[in-house]
């Protein structure tokens, strides 16, 4: 088998909020590419990437990166995270409360390098923390911390569970520039799970959509998510969150991916198949955008 | 100060001693095992643990000394093999001491490891440490205050002990007599003024023990709020 290809079938019987749930997945990923996995809470992406970290085992299936086998149900291969090169950020970040920054970030380094630790606070912005414990920081800075941490023992793959959810919008952007970073940085292969639609445009090479414990789509996020038959000259994506019936029409309200809030008309054939949460595409077909200073 | 006197603290120093540092060399990879599997009948264990903290000490005292009996197996190897006694002796205290303060040293310990984030144990193994170094380096650190409560805890309830140490030691003096048992036999030989320096010295330590273990928990509990 080609060295840079990885290769995932792996299947587990899960118990999710909305009863038991078939993970199935079977997916082939390219060294040194950025995926996303992309999808609803309870679909199985944070089970597929603990499977890929070796926190959790599959039922069945193999898992094998290049030419070594992660996992094999068969063969009763089964690598331990710490035997497989990964770094892994958590979406509550899991710092170490009793050490401080530095000693956070060093922990993960089998020989101890403290000019590369000292590199890496530089790098993500928290010099200034270097010597406090990290309780009273944040969210955006631990989640700094937590980047850097994962880096520190220089892993090939990069691992992370929905690690911007839980902050702002505006973290959120600076963050996501750290993770395209850290991935070109250290050329690793990367695959980050998100239900974020921003995310994946500014980040992922490769999206693998999951519903239900399947892969429903996969590809470029371009071709998964904007409808090229569309030959609208602005277009937006985000979700309904309102939809208000007025006269004749309907006024919906959209969120976008930067948090904008824009309400659209829409006539009730056009609104057939939405409901608040959906996610939606808003284009605009006739006019020229205009484009002002704020 | 007297010399029995003395030597009666010594002995009941050196019992709680040696009980907690053994229970604190068992009690780690048992508290470990308790707080992170999930089996059936892992209830079953946890209420064996539990057991001295509701069974009579005589019960246990019983037990024990049916144990040591050269008229019953265990007894009977120790004796053919070793040559040891343990009935009446410090060394089969020691063992039954360790063994009714076993609660006291697992549970919270075992508390302790449950309530920590499982986050913080994964974490360190996709950085690549193994099981025992997160142990030590990750999990036990983050335990302090129910580490603390643990080793006073038990430190405490072995000083405090009367019955089982009566029935498996029998009173023997520079041997089996520690001060919770000097205690009554002063008070039977009219001696109030000794059972009274017992009893002071015995009530300070216990309360300053405690006083430890609020004040350890309280700025455990402050600093969490933040």
């Amino acid at each position: 088998m080609e060295n840079d290809i990885i290769k995932i079938d792996v299947q587990k019987e899960l118990l999710s909020a909305n009863g038991r749930l078939n993970l199935h997945i079977n997916a082939t990923l390219k060294k040194g590419e950025l995926t996303v996995l992309f999808g609803d809470s309870g679909a199985g992406k944070t089970t597929l990437l603990r499977m890929v970290s070796g926190l959790t085992a599959p039922d069945k299936g193999y898992i094998k990166v290049g030419n070594s086998v992660w996992f094999d149900e068969k063969t009763n291969i089964n690598l331990p995270p710490q035997k497989r090169n990964i770094g892994y950020v958590f979406q509550d970040y899991a710092l170490f409360p009793n050490m401080t920054v530095f000693e956070n970030i060093a922990f993960g380094q089998k020989e101890k390098n403290y000019k590369y630790v000292s590199e890496l606070i530089e790098r993500f912005g928290i010099s200034e923390f270097t010597n406090q414990k990290p309780v009273k920081l944040s969210g955006g800075q631990k989640q700094r911390i937590a980047l850097a941490r994962s880096l520190a023992r220089k892993p090939d793959f990069l691992l992370l569970d929905e690690p911007l959810s839980a902050l702002d919008s505006n973290i959120r952007i600076s963050l996501q520039d750290e993770i395209l970073k850290a991935h070109q940085f250290g050329n690793l292969t990367t695959l980050l799970v998100s239900h974020d639609l921003t995310e994946v445009f500014r980040l992922a090479q490769n999206v693998l959509k999951i519903e239900n414990g399947k892969i429903t789509r996969s590809g470029k996020p371009g071709k998964l998510f904007i409808n090229n038959q569309i030959s609208g000259k602005v277009q937006l994506t985000g979700s309904v969150i309102r939809i208000e019936k007025q006269d004749t029409f309907y006024l919906l309200t959209v969120v976008t991916g930067m948090n904008q809030i824009i309400k659209v008309t829409a006539f009730p054939n056009d609104i057939k198949d939405l409901y608040e949460g959906a996610q939606v595409v808003v284009f605009s077909k006739a006019l020229n955008p205009i484009i002002m200073k704020l | 100060m007297d010399a029995v006197f003395i030597e009666t603290l010594w002995i009941t120093a050196k019992l709680a001693i040696l009980t907690t540092l053994t229970l604190l060399i068992l009690g780690m990879p048992f508290s470990y095992f308790l707080a992170y599997s999930h089996f059936r009948l892992k209830p079953v264990i946890e209420a064996i643990v539990s057991m001295p903290l509701v069974l009579p000490p005589s019960v246990i005292g019983y037990y024990m000394l049916v144990a040591y009996s050269p008229k019953y197996w265990f007894g009977d190897m120790l004796q053919k093999i070793f040559n040891i006694r343990l009935a009446f002796s410090f060394e089969g205290v020691l063992i039954a001491s360790v063994i009714f303060s076993l609660p006291f040293m697992v549970q919270p310990l075992q508390n302790g490891l449950s309530a920590l984030p499982l986050n913080l144990r994964e974490a360190s193994y996709t950085l690549g440490k193994t099981k025992t170094i997160t142990f030590f380096k990750v999990l036990l650190p983050n335990i302090k205050p129910s580490l603390i409560t643990a080793i006073a805890l038990t430190f405490a309830h072995c000083i405090g002990e009367f019955g089982i140490v009566l029935m498996v030691g029998g009173n023997m003096p520079g041997e089996t007599r520690v001060a919770s048992i000097a205690i009554y036999d002063e008070i039977q030989s009219l001696n109030f003024n000794t059972a009274n320096k017992y009893a002071f010295i015995l009530f300070l330590i216990s309360f300053v023990m405690l006083i430890l273990i609020y004040t350890v928990n309280k700025k455990h509990d402050t600093w969490k709020m933040i």
